[in-house]
C-alpha cells in the first residue's frame, strides 16, 4: 500500500505545489486547508505523514502537532513543521511539541521530497 | 457660731487630699503610668492662673468697679489664641535647652548671663512676694469670716490676731512642706513634677465646682435666676450704674488689663512652670488653647450675679465686696455651702502658692544662691563631692524663705491694701519681662545688654509709678509725693510723669515703663555688640523651628574632657543613677559606648551642659563644665563662619532639593520616552518579522513551482502554462507587497511625493470600479453604485486616492460571499467633503476588531474563519492616505450584517456653493 501524506496548509498555490510533489513521490495525497479539518482528516484515517503548516486559520500547527502528539493510537504519525517565520524559537517550538521535522520556506522541492522519503522509509523498511 | 474645730478638720482634710493625689500621681509616674500626660490634666493645671484673687477678688472688683474684672479673663484667652506661635515657641526652646524657670530662659537666651538670671529672679521674687501675701490674706480672711457664723463681721472689724492663732501660719506651714515634699523630692534634669501637677489640677477643679456651686445657689435658690438678679439690679440706680458705664479705667483701662493678663499668662513664674516645664507633651497645646478659656468662661459666669447679688443684699458699706462669696451663704443661712465656698478658696490659694514657690525657688536656686556660692572659692564647690544635697536644701529653704517673706508681707503690710490691686500690681512687673523674652524669641538682635538696661529701667518705672504710689496710700509716704512730686517738682508726679495725665494710673505705668524697656532693649542691643555665646544662644532660640540644631553645631567647646571628670560633674549635681541613667540615653541614642570612651568629644560636653542646666541653670551649668574641660574657647570669628556656613547649608540644601524635584522629573519624563522607545522597538521587530513572513509565501510558490518546471521539462503543456500563471501571479503578488512596504514607510518618514489637486470624485470611482471588474466576475460578486451627478471637486492626491477606493473595493469582493455578494457604492455630500461608502454583506466585523484592522498587518482573516489573500498592509496604508489629505476613514458593522467602509476626503476649495 502505498504511503499517505496529509497536507495542511491555508495558501493555495503552496498546496498545489505540495501536491504534485507527493504525487510524483508515490504518495496518497490528502488535503486540509486549516487545523480543524486536519484533525478531522487524520480522525478519519490517519497518514503516515502530516506536512503541517504552522500559520494555519483557526487553530494553528502547533495547536495541531499537539493534539496528535497527545493521542497514543498516532504516535506513529510523522509530522513535518512548514513555516514562514524564521525565528530559531519557533523551530525549537516545533520539535520540543512533538515534530520529527521542520522546514522553512521558502523551501527546496528535492530536499523537502527528500526528507519525507527518509521520515517514511524508517516506517517502512 | 461654726465650730472651729470643724472649719480645720475640713481645710486640714481637704490639704490632706491634696497630698494623696500628689502622692497617688507620683508613684503612677514612677511605674511608669503617668496620669498628667493629658491635654485635660494639661489646662487644667495652666488654670492655677485663677488664684484667690479670683475667687473672691473677682467677685470684689465687679462689685466696685462693674465690668473691670473681665480683661483679667479676656487677656489669657486672648493670649490662647496665640498660644500655637508663642508658647510652642517657648516649648520647643526650653526643652531644647533644658530651660526650667523663666529667669533660666531669659538667662539663656542672652548667653547665659548670671546677671540677667539673677536680676529675674530678684524681680520676680520681690513682685511675686505681695501675691503670695494675697493668697495668705484670702485664706486667713476667708477663716475668720466663717469663724463668725452664722453672724457676719468683716475681718478688719476683728483686728490682728496673734501670731500664733493666725490660721494664714498654719496654712504656709503646710504648704512649704508640700512644696518641699513634691517640688524637691530630687533633682531631676527636666525638673518636672508630676504630683504636684495633678494636685494643681485637682485643685483646679474643686475651685471650679465649688465656684459653681455657690453661684447657682445665689442666683437660683436665693433669687430667681438671672433675670430676677439682674431685674432687680436694674431698679437700684447705684448698681445699675455700675454695669451700664465702663470701669472706672475707662476703655484704656480695659485695654491696659488686657494687655498686662496677657503677659502674666505668658511670663508668670508659676504659668512658665506649669505650661512649659511641666508640659508632657507639646501637642497638648492645640486641645488646651480652647480648654483653657472654657475653663476661665465657666469660673466667670456668676461672677456678676454674685456681686448683684451681694449689693442687693447687703446695706452699702457693711460688708467688703472681696468677701461675697463666703457672706451670701452665711446670710442664707447655708452653713456647709459657706465652708464648700472655703474650701474653694482655700484650694485656689494654696495651688497657687505652691506652684510659685516651687518655680521661684528653682529659680533662687539656680539662678541666684548657685552662681554665688560657685564664685565664691572658698567654698571650693567645684571641687566637692557630691552635691546633690546641697541643691535640694538650698531649694527647699529658698521654699521656706519665700513663703516666709510672703508671710511677713501679709502679716505687716497686707492689710492695707485691696486684693486685687496687689494682684495687678505684680502684673505689671511680670510685663516687663516681655520685652526681653518676645524680642529674644523673634529678634536675633537683641543682646545682654539691652535685655539688663530694659529690663532694669522698666523695673525702676514700674516702682516708681506705682509701687511708691501705692505706699502712698498705705500711708507710708507722704500724700504730697503723689500731689506735688518729690521735692514739689510737678514734672515728676508718679503718676502723671512728665505731665501725661488722663490715663488711669495702671495704664500711665504700663506706658512708661514700657517706654523705658523697650526704648533700652532696641536701643542698646542696636548699639553695642553681642559677645559670642549670645550670638549662638540667639540664633537657637529665634531659628528653633528653622534650624533646631544650630546652636549644636556651632556649639562653643572645643577642647574635649576625660569622661571620667564630665561623668562626676554630672553625678554630683543629680546623683550618680540618674547621670547613669542620662549617660545611657545619650549612648544609646548615639552608639557609643561609654565604656570605652576615655575622652569626650565636643558633642558629650555640649550633651553634659545641657544635662546640668536642666538642674542647676544654664549660666551656672556653663561655668560648671567649663571647669573641667580643657582646650580654648572657639572664636567668634570661628563661631560666626559656622553659623553663616549652616545658613549656607540650609540654602544649599533647598537648592539641592530643588534640583533633585527637577531631576525626578527629568528622569520621569526619560523612563517614559524609553518606554515609548522600546515599544516603537518592539513594533519595529513585529514589523520586521511579519514583512519577511508576508514575503515569504509567495516566494515559496515561486521557487516551488519554477523548481517543479525545472526538474520536468516533461509536463503536458496545458499544467505548465497552469504553473507559470502562478509564478507569474505570485510574482506580481511579491511585486505589489514590496511596493505597499515601501509606500507605508514612506508616508510614515514623511517622504511620499504628493500630487495634491482637485479631483472628481465620482468619475475616479467609476475608474476603479473598471480597474476591479475583474475581481467581481471572479467570484460572481454583484457591485452597484449610486454616484449624484454634479459633486464639488476633493482635495487630494488622484493615484493614491484611487489605491483606497481600489483597495476597499477589492477588501469588499473578498469578504462578499461568492455568488451571493452584493457590495454597494454610493457618495454623499457632507459639510466639509464628500464621504465615499462601500458596503458588502460578507460576515461583518466584530466591535473590537473594527480599530485593530486599520493597523499593520491586522487582517480579520486572522481573527475569524479563513484567511484572506492580501498583505494586511492595505487598510494601514488607505488611513494614511485619507489622513493625509484631512479626512477620516472608519468602518460601520454589526457582526453577519456585512460591513460598510467609508471615508471623508474634504472639498478642494471652501464650498461657498455647496453652502445652503
Amino acid at each position: 500500500m502505498r504511503p499517505s501524506v496529509l497536507l495542511v496548509d491555508d495558501e493555495p498555490n503552496i498546496v498545489l505545489s505540495l501536491e504534485f510533489l507527493m504525487k510524483q513521490a508515490g504518495y496518497d495525497v490528502r488535503i486540509a486547508r486549516d487545523g480543524d479539518a486536519a484533525l478531522q482528516a487524520v480522525a478519519e484515517r490517519a497518514p503516515d505523514l502530516i506536512l503541517l503548516d504552522v500559520m494555519t486559520p483557526g487553530r494553528d500547527g502547533y495547536e495541531v502537532c499537539q493534539t496528535i502528539r497527545a493521542n497514543p493510537a498516532w504516535k506513529d504519525i510523522k509530522i513535518v513543521m512548514l513555516t514562514a517565520k524564521s525565528r530559531e524559537v519557533e523551530r525549537e517550538k516545533g520539535l520540543a511539541l512533538g515534530a520529527d521535522d521542520y522546514v522553512t520556506k521558502p523551501f527546496s522541492t528535492r530536499e523537502l521530497v527528500n526528507r519525507v522519503r527518509r521520515l517514511l522509509a524508517d516506517e517502512h523498511p | 457660731m461654726m465650730q472651729p474645730w470643724l472649719i480645720v478638720t475640713a481645710a486640714f482634710g481637704y490639704l490632706c487630699l491634696l497630698f494623696a493625689v500628689a502622692y497617688w500621681a507620683d508613684k503612677r509616674a514612677d511605674a511608669g503610668r503617668s496620669v498628667v500626660a493629658s491635654p485635660y490634666i494639661y489646662a487644667l493645671s495652666i488654670a492655677v492662673y485663677c488664684t484667690a484673687w479670683t475667687f473672691y477678688g473677682s467677685v470684689g472688683r465687679a462689685a466696685t468697679s462693674g465690668a473691670d474684672f473681665l480683661p483679667i479673663y479676656l487677656g489669657p484667652t486672648l493670649a490662647a489664641v496665640l498660644w500655637w506661635h508663642v508658647l510652642r515657641k517657648m516649648l520647643r526652646i526650653s526643652k531644647n535647652n533644658r530651660i526650667t524657670s523663666i529667669a533660666d530662659f531669659v538667662a539663656s537666651r542672652y548667653g547665659k548671663s548670671h546677671l540677667l538670671g539673677g536680676l529675674v529672679t530678684v524681680v520676680a521674687v520681690i513682685v511675686i512676694m505681695p501675691y503670695i501675701a494675697l493668697q495668705l490674706k484670702g485664706v486667713s480672711t476667708s477663716f475668720n469670716v466663717l469663724l463668725r457664723y452664722p453672724d457676719i463681721v468683716m475681718p478688719s472689724a476683728v483686728g490682728r490676731q496673734p501670731i500664733f492663732e493666725d490660721t494664714a501660719l498654719y496654712v504656709a506651714v503646710l504648704m512649704a512642706v508640700f512644696a518641699m515634699l513634691y517640688g524637691t523630692r530630687h533633682i531631676d534634669v527636666t525638673e518636672r513634677h508630676e504630683g504636684m501637677v495633678a494636685a494643681i489640677a485637682f485643685e483646679s477643679t474643686v475651685k471650679l465646682i465649688a465656684f459653681l456651686c455657690l453661684g447657682a445657689f445665689v442666683t437660683f435658690v436665693m433669687f430667681g435666676g438671672f433675670d430676677d438678679i439682674f431685674a432687680r439690679a436694674a431698679e437700684r440706680p447705684d448698681v445699675k450704674h455700675l454695669f451700664t458705664s465702663v470701669g472706672a479705667g475707662g476703655l484704656g483701662g480695659w485695654v491696659t488689663l488686657t494687655l498686662l493678663s496677657m503677659a502674666a499668662i505668658l511670663f508668670l513664674p508659676r504659668q512658665f512652670q506649669v505650661s512649659v516645664v511641666e508640659n508632657v507633651d507639646e501637642r497638648h497645646l492645640e486641645k488646651a488653647a480652647w480648654l483653657f478659656p472654657l475653663y476661665l468662661v465657666a469660673i466667670n459666669v456668676f461672677v456678676v450675679p454674685i456681686a448683684v447679688a451681694g449689693l442687693l443684699t447687703f446695706p452699702p458699706g457693711t460688708v467688703d465686696g472681696d468677701m461675697f462669696v463666703l457672706a451670701l451663704p452665711i446670710s442664707g443661712q447655708q452653713g456647709w455651702l459657706a465652708l464648700i465656698a472655703f474650701i474653694g478658696g482655700l484650694s485656689a490659694a494654696t495651688g497657687m502658692v505652691i506652684v510659685e514657690t516651687i518655680a521661684l525657688s528653682t529659680m533662687v536656686c539656680n539662678d541666684l544662691v548657685m552662681p554665688i556660692l560657685l564664685r565664691v572659692r572658698a567654698l571650693r564647690l567645684t571641687e566637692r563631692g557630691d552635691l546633690t544635697r546641697l541643691l535640694l536644701t538650698i531649694r527647699r529653704c529658698s521654699i521656706v524663705f519665700v513663703l516666709f517673706l510672703g508671710y511677713l508681707y501679709f502679716y505687716f503690710i497686707g492689710g492695707s491694701y485691696a486684693l486685687v490691686s496687689i494682684g495687678l500690681l505684680s502684673f505689671a512687673a511680670v510685663a516687663q519681662l516681655a520685652p526681653a523674652i518676645i524680642g529674644g524669641m523673634y529678634w536675633k538682635g537683641g543682646n545682654r545688654i539691652g535685655a539688663l538696661g530694659g529690663l532694669t529701667a522698666g523695673f525702676l518705672m514700674w516702682v516708681y509709678t506705682l509701687l511708691l504710689p501705692s505706699f502712698v496710700r498705705s500711708g507710708w509716704l507722704p500724700l504730697s509725693f503723689l500731689s506735688d512730686g518729690p521735692w514739689g517738682i510737678a514734672l515728676l508726679r508718679p503718676e502723671a510723669l512728665f505731665g501725661l495725665e488722663g490715663l488711669d494710673n495702671l495704664s500711665h505705668a504700663l506706658f512708661w515703663s514700657m517706654v523705658a524697656n523697650v526704648g533700652l532693649y532696641v536701643g542698646l542691643s542696636l548699639a553695642t555688640g553681642q559677645t559670642l555665646t549670645e550670638r549662638i544662644q540667639a540664633t537657637r532660640f529665634v531659628e528653633i523651628f528653622q534650624q533646631p540644631d544650630a546652636g549644636d553645631r556651632a556649639r562653643l567647646w572645643r577642647g574635649s574632657a576625660s569622661f571620667e571628670d564630665l561623668f562626676s560633674l554630672v553625678a554630683r549635681f543629680i546623683g550618680k543613677q540618674r547621670a547613669e541613667q542620662s549617660f545611657a540615653g545619650y549612648a544609646a541614642d548615639h552608639g557609643v559606648d561609654l565604656a570605652k570612651l576615655a575622652r569626650a568629644d565636643a558633642e558629650l560636653v555640649h550633651f553634659t551642659e545641657r544635662l546640668l542646666a536642666g538642674a542647676i541653670g544654664a549660666a551656672s551649668a556653663r561655668v560648671m563644665v567649663a571647669s573641667v574641660v580643657k582646650g580654648e574657647n572657639v572664636s567668634i570669628d570661628e563661631v560666626m563662619k559656622i553659623l553663616d556656613e549652616a545658613s549656607q547649608v540650609i540654602e544649599y540644601s533647598r537648592q539641592l532639593e530643588e534640583k533633585s524635584r527637577a531631576l525626578e522629573a527629568a528622569s520621569a519624563e526619560l523612563r517614559a520616552a524609553n518606554l515609548r522607545l522600546r515599544e516603537l522597538d518592539r513594533l519595529k521587530d513585529d514589523f520586521l518579522a511579519t514583512v519577511t513572513h508576508e514575503l515569504r509565501t509567495p516566494l515559496t510558490s515561486i521557487r516551488s513551482f519554477s523548481e517543479i518546471l525545472h526538474d520536468n521539462p516533461n509536463l503536458p503543456t496545458d499544467q505548465r502554462q497552469e504553473f507559470l500563471a502562478i509564478v507569474i501571479k505570485e510574482s506580481e503578488r511579491l511585486t505589489r507587497l514590496i511596493n505597499q512596504v515601501l509606500d507605508l514607510a514612506r508616508i510614515e518618514a514623511g517622504r511620499f511625493d504628493w500630487q495634491i489637486s482637485a479631483v472628481d470624485v465620482r468619475e475616479l470611482v467609476l475608474e476603479a470600479m473598471a480597474a476591479t471588474k475583474q475581481l467581481f466576475r471572479e467570484r460572481n460578486v454583484t457591485i452597484q453604485a449610486d454616484l449624484p451627478p454634479e459633486l464639488p471637486p476633493v482635495h487630494a492626491d488622484r493615484d493614491r486616492l484611487m489605491q483606497v477606493v481600489i483597495n476597499l473595493l477589492s477588501n469588499a469582493v473578498k469578504f462578499s460571499p461568492a455568488g451571493t455578494g452584493l457590495v454597494n457604492v454610493t457618495i454623499r455630500e457632507r459639510n466639509y467633503g464628500l464621504e465615499v461608502r462601500v458596503a458588502d454583506n460578507g460576515p461583518g466585523i466584530s466591535r473590537e476588531n473594527q480599530q485593530i484592522i486599520f493597523e499593520k498587518f491586522r487582517q480579520v482573516g486572522d481573527l475569524m474563519t479563513g484567511k484572506p489573500s492580501g498583505s494586511g498592509l492595505g487598510l494601514a496604508i488607505s488611513r494614511r492616505i485619507v489622513e493625509h489629505f484631512g479626512g477620516r476613514i472608519w468602518v460601520e458593522s454589526e457582526p453577519g450584517h456585512g460591513a460598510t467602509f467609508a471615508f471623508i476626503v474634504p472639498f478642494a476649495a471652501p464650498p461657498s456653493a455647496a453652502a445652503p
